[in-house]
């Protein structure tokens, strides 16, 4: 197989030809590896990758194959991992001063069951820093480009992990949404991202920004590589109390969870069922978006339409609050969870103080970028003694409000349409300074985000001058199979033509 | 042994009000104690981490105690059942759903930056802690939470560095909220002997005070003498023992009342003892207080406590001392001061519990056990829980004092040297030949050498100083190194006096 050929392999293909003997694991790694030494310095995906600790992982796939070795799903397959979730043997830094050099001591457990599966990972992936961003500029180390049009950003905060497959580095990646971070990265980049319920995937090691949201999630150029990651990666742990089990990430009679199973691309689920009903906030989306995507949205219901599914108009009034809610309780959780990084145990340490009090202005002030500590001085405030019922609190409330509101929602129809993004992929730079912009911009990701439930960006057409744009599904609570199977149906009819036609 | 609870039951009756000289009279002492106890469980509350004391520093630590980046924490159940067993105990309110919290601040000894610990929704709610005497002061609340490390600083001159020993971080507590219902120092102390010595019983906390498994800080404020609206209070730390509670808080009282006394007021603070003075010093004022920002901790659902399983916690509830203490009243007829000492400690209590489940006479037992073992013991600087004396052999000596075939003295002798030597009863007895001897013959022979030795005295005696009677036995006793059987020895002097 050439080299082309090999990187344009699904991930299920990949596995199988490794299995079977056709290629090995070092030849495909090798494919990925070369491809990334051309492109990779045009995009900056990465913030580590050695060529030859993945060959040296590559190797060992190949080893225990030649000694008769069962391997799991992802055999010899290389996965990018965005740098907040933990790696035992590679740096896990967040795009952070205060965690540059930082070796995790434990993989984390998506990380465990990725190798268990066979994977090989290939590197670490730039991110905003902590996870705090949507446009990967925040990252203390380089900003990553958007492989489509390299003047625009590849979204984030997991732009890293979608630059790396968009610009064909990788065949898929893991990334973390708290708010949007795999599924708008994923819209702006042409990619299917995932946001798994929440607790669907475990968060041990994942480097928390704000507990109650983050969940990692997998980002792939197809809803089926998608769906082996995810079943590869989820499931409870005992190591996280908010994981949780049930769910249908792992389906009986599934051929794609069973290791050893029969490939499963896109051509398979050509039959996969669609819904009967989804809902459609149109109003939201006529005020908030912009007419490329509008656009694009009213080609997609189309096409849902033409397919037999009932659209149906809904309002979401709640949900409109979702903007001041997540960033009030996102950077509440922030500002208490990155109060580990002080200089004492680990991470960055500023020389030369002479107190305590100093030690720790010091060592946050010169650690942390400026995104990072505009978050922790909101969520410091919206805790503090006074402020708290009026922020923390009343955001709590208006949180519940939004989740039982997509609840009613979701009993009346079996999911939600809506576009990812208000906007295809900005210029780099544009909204760096302005932060209300860029949050603003994640006006209809967060919502799902705040509710817990499951939701999936797909590419679904492009904007007048051919920038991608992204499609969400939202979906009922352990929906996820279902919201993969309505994206692969999607991707069948549509493949080839860049969307919803 | 510390804390005598029997001891301060006396002291706190014998001292009327109870009140410091100098607020008597003029102002009300008001206190309320918090004290946490470390909850005795294998594992930290959030891993799996030893939970044990006087290891190595930093070795009892994995990544969540650490707080490494993506480590999360994973509750602990068996804490949890603790806690409902002392509040179970205690008569508190059990609530079914509790939630940790996060209190948030910065100190190199917290290594997550924020404590894990209930706030709102405490796992316990009411209850008293009873003070043995028919009293009993209010509880607030009792939460399940965290410990923090130790953070070791430099003393003067030698070591310039500040040192951090994180074993201790993730260690179970609970804290234990009481009302501000205690009026003395000595009832303080009653209160924190009582609520060791439950904890001790329920096997919740090994209660030691000096290795800091359990602590107390005290609230303490003064009121004009009857006023309804309690006074500006201020918080004493490092109470390392029930004395030192008492010391502190006596100083303290003193010290506000010279403030009030002069017109001053007083600033709410909080405040260390400081052993080596008995003095209390400012360690932070109102204005430094920290803003906690507590907010329920994201990591971790909501503790849910059935009923069922609470049911499943009260069944296996063991004898608390006060129940002890009045059994030992009741079914062995010991005065109130015997069941007191011997309820101090559960291990103690067990002892007693065992030789006199079998000794001829319980009361008697007691005082064996309260006066020669424990005498014998803390000289040996041992206590109940290291006695070589075993209830076993303790009774089979108290059997051999029954039937009087061993003399209470030799008696004594005998704990003496079990104790030192760990050897069996009847070991002893054998190896020293210790046997009662009332055999006139035997007697006889030891009272005409005593007769024989010490002509001046038969002559007084005979004279009419009968009072040297007790001379002669005590000459015999020796000659015969305690064997012989004094209430036999007695006549058969009177006898040969008179010859």
């Amino acid at each position: 197989m050439s080299k082309t050929s090999l990187r344009d392999l699904s991930l299920s293909e990949a596995a199988l030809a490794v299995r079977n003997g056709e290629v090995t694991s070092v030849d495909l790694a090798d494919a990925f590896l070369s491809h990334s030494e051309q492109v990779e310095p045009g995009i900056g995906a990465f913030l580590h990758l050695e060529r030859d600790e993945v060959l040296q992982a590559a190797e060992e796939i190949d080893q225990r194959r030649a000694r008769g070795e069962a391997l799991g799903e992802l055999a010899g397959v290389p996965i990018a991992i965005k740098d907040n979730i933990a790696t035992t043997g590679m740096p896990t830094t967040c795009a952070s001063r205060i965690l540059e050099g930082h070796r995790p001591v434990r993989d984390a457990t998506a990380v465990r069951k990725l190798r268990e599966a066979g994977a090989v990972l290939f590197g670490k992936t730039n991110l905003d820093e902590f996870g705090m961003g949507s446009s990967t500029e925040n990252s203390a180390y380089h900003v990553t480009r958007n492989p489509l049009r390299v003047d625009r950003v590849p979204g984030g905060s997991s732009g890293g992990s979608a630059a790396a497959v968009a610009s064909g580095q990788a065949p898929a990646a893991l990334g973390s949404d708290t708010g949007g971070s795999v599924r708008q990265p994923a819209a702006f980049c042409g990619l299917v991202g995932l946001k798994p319920q929440y607790g669907r995937v475990s968060r041990s090691g994942l480097v928390a920004f704000a507990s109650s949201l983050d969940v990692i999630g997998p980002m792939g150029r197809s809803a089926e590589d998608v769906r082996l990651l995810l079943n590869v990666i989820s499931g409870p742990d005992s190591l996280d109390s908010t994981s949780r089990a049930g769910g249908s990430s792992s389906r009986p009679g599934d051929s794609t969870s069973r290791p050893g199973g029969s490939p499963t691309g896109p051509e398979n689920r050509a039959d996969a069922p669609l819904p009967s009903v989804l809902g459609i906030p149109r109003r939201w989306i006529e005020r908030g978006a912009g007419s490329d995507v509008v656009r694009v949205f009213e080609e997609t219901c189309e096409w849902f339409r033409a397919h037999g599914v009932e659209l149906r108009e809904i309002e979401l009034e709640a949900a409109e609050q979702a903007v001041a809610t997540y960033y009030v309780i996102a950077d509440a959780e922030a500002s208490s969870n990155l109060s580990r990084y002080d200089g004492v145990r680990f991470g960055y340490r500023a020389q030369s103080a002479e107190t305590l009090e100093e030690l720790y202005t010091r060592t946050r002030g010169e650690g942390f970028g400026l995104e990072v500590k505009r978050r922790i001085l909101l969520g410091t405030f919206v805790l503090s003694a006074g402020y708290y019922d009026a922020y923390y609190g009343q955001a709590q409330r208006v949180r519940s409000r939004i989740r039982s509101e997509l609840e009613t929602v979701l009993s009346g129809v079996e999911g939600i349409l809506l576009p990812t993004t208000p906007t295809p992929p900005f210029p780099l730079g544009q909204k760096s300074d302005d932060p209300l912009e860029m949050y603003l911009s994640d006006l209809y990701t967060l919502p799902a985000s705040l509710a817990g439930i499951p939701a999936v960006s797909f590419p679904a057409g492009q904007s007048e001058d051919g920038l991608p744009v992204g499609m969400q599904l939202y979906g009922r609570d352990d929906s996820e199979q279902d919201l993969l199977d309505w994206v692969s149906r999607f991707e069948s009819s549509t493949r080839g033509n860049g969307g919803a036609s | 042994m510390n804390a005598d609870f029997a001891d301060r039951q006396r002291s706190a009756k014998s001292e009327e009000s109870g009140k410091s000289a100098k607020v008597a009279g003029r102002y009300d002492l008001v206190i309320g104690l918090e004290v946490h106890a470390q909850l005795r469980t294998a594992s930290k509350l959030f891993c799996s981490c030893p939970n044990a004391f006087g290891h190595d520093p930093n070795r009892n630590v994995c990544p969540v105690c650490l707080g490494h980046p993506g480590a999360l924490p994973v509750l602990n159940t068996r804490a949890v059942d603790l806690a409902v067993l002392l509040g179970e105990a205690l008569g508190c309110e059990i609530r079914e759903t509790s939630v940790f919290a996060r209190k948030n601040y910065f100190y190199p000894d917290l290594p997550k930056g924020y404590q894990i610990s209930q706030f709102e929704h405490p796992i316990c709610v009411g209850g008293a802690v009873p003070l043995g005497d028919g009293r009993s002061v209010g509880l607030v609340r009792i939460h399940i939470e965290e410990d923090a490390g130790k953070s070791k600083h430099p003393e003067a001159g030698d070591d310039t560095e500040s040192r951090i020993d994180l074993n201790r971080c993730g260690v179970p507590l609970v804290e234990i909220v009481g009302q501000p219902e205690l009026h003395s120092a000595e009832d303080a102390g009653l209160y924190l002997s009582s609520l060791k010595r439950i904890v001790e019983f329920l096997d919740v906390c090994d209660g030691n005070m000096e290795e800091g498994s359990l602590r107390c800080d005290a609230n303490v404020s003064l009121k004009p003498a009857g006023a309804a609206e309690l006074g500006t209070r201020t918080e004493i730390k490092n109470l390392n023992s029930i004395r030192n509670l008492e010391r502190a808080i006596r100083f303290e009282a003193d010290r506000q009342a010279k403030i009030l006394d002069d017109g001053g007021t007083i600033d709410q603070e909080t405040r260390l003892f400081d052993e080596a003075s008995g003095r209390t010093r400012s360690m932070r004022g109102k204005e430094d207080a920290h803003d906690y920002r507590y907010f329920p901790d994201p990591d971790l659902p909501p503790v849910f406590v059935s009923d069922d399983r609470r049911t499943r916690i009260a069944a296996v509830m063991p004898e608390l001392p006060l129940q002890r203490q009045s059994r030992f009243e009741n079914s062995f007829g010991l005065s109130p001061d015997d069941a007191a000492v011997l309820t101090q400690t559960r291990a103690l209590a067990d002892y007693y519990d065992a030789v006199a489940e079998s000794a001829p006479d319980p009361v008697a037992a007691a005082n064996w056990v309260r006066t020669e073992l424990l005498g014998r013991l803390s000289a040996e600087g041992k206590d109940i829980t290291s006695s070589p004396v075993s209830p076993r052999e303790l009774t089979a000596l108290l059997k051999a004092l029954d039937d009087g075939t061993l003399s209470g003295k030799l008696g004594k002798a005998a704990v003496a040297e079990m104790v030192e030597t760990g050897d069996a009863f009847a070991v002893v007895v054998e190896r020293n030949g210790w046997k009662v001897v009332s055999d006139t013959g035997q007697l006889a022979v030891w009272v005409a050498e005593a007769i024989e030795k010490n002509p001046s005295e038969v002559a007084s005696y005979r004279a009419g100083k009968t009072s040297l009677l007790n001379f002669f036995v005590g000459q015999v006793m020796k000659a015969s190194r305690g064997q012989a059987d004094p209430g036999a020895l007695r006549p058969v002097i009177e006898k040969a006096l008179e010859d």
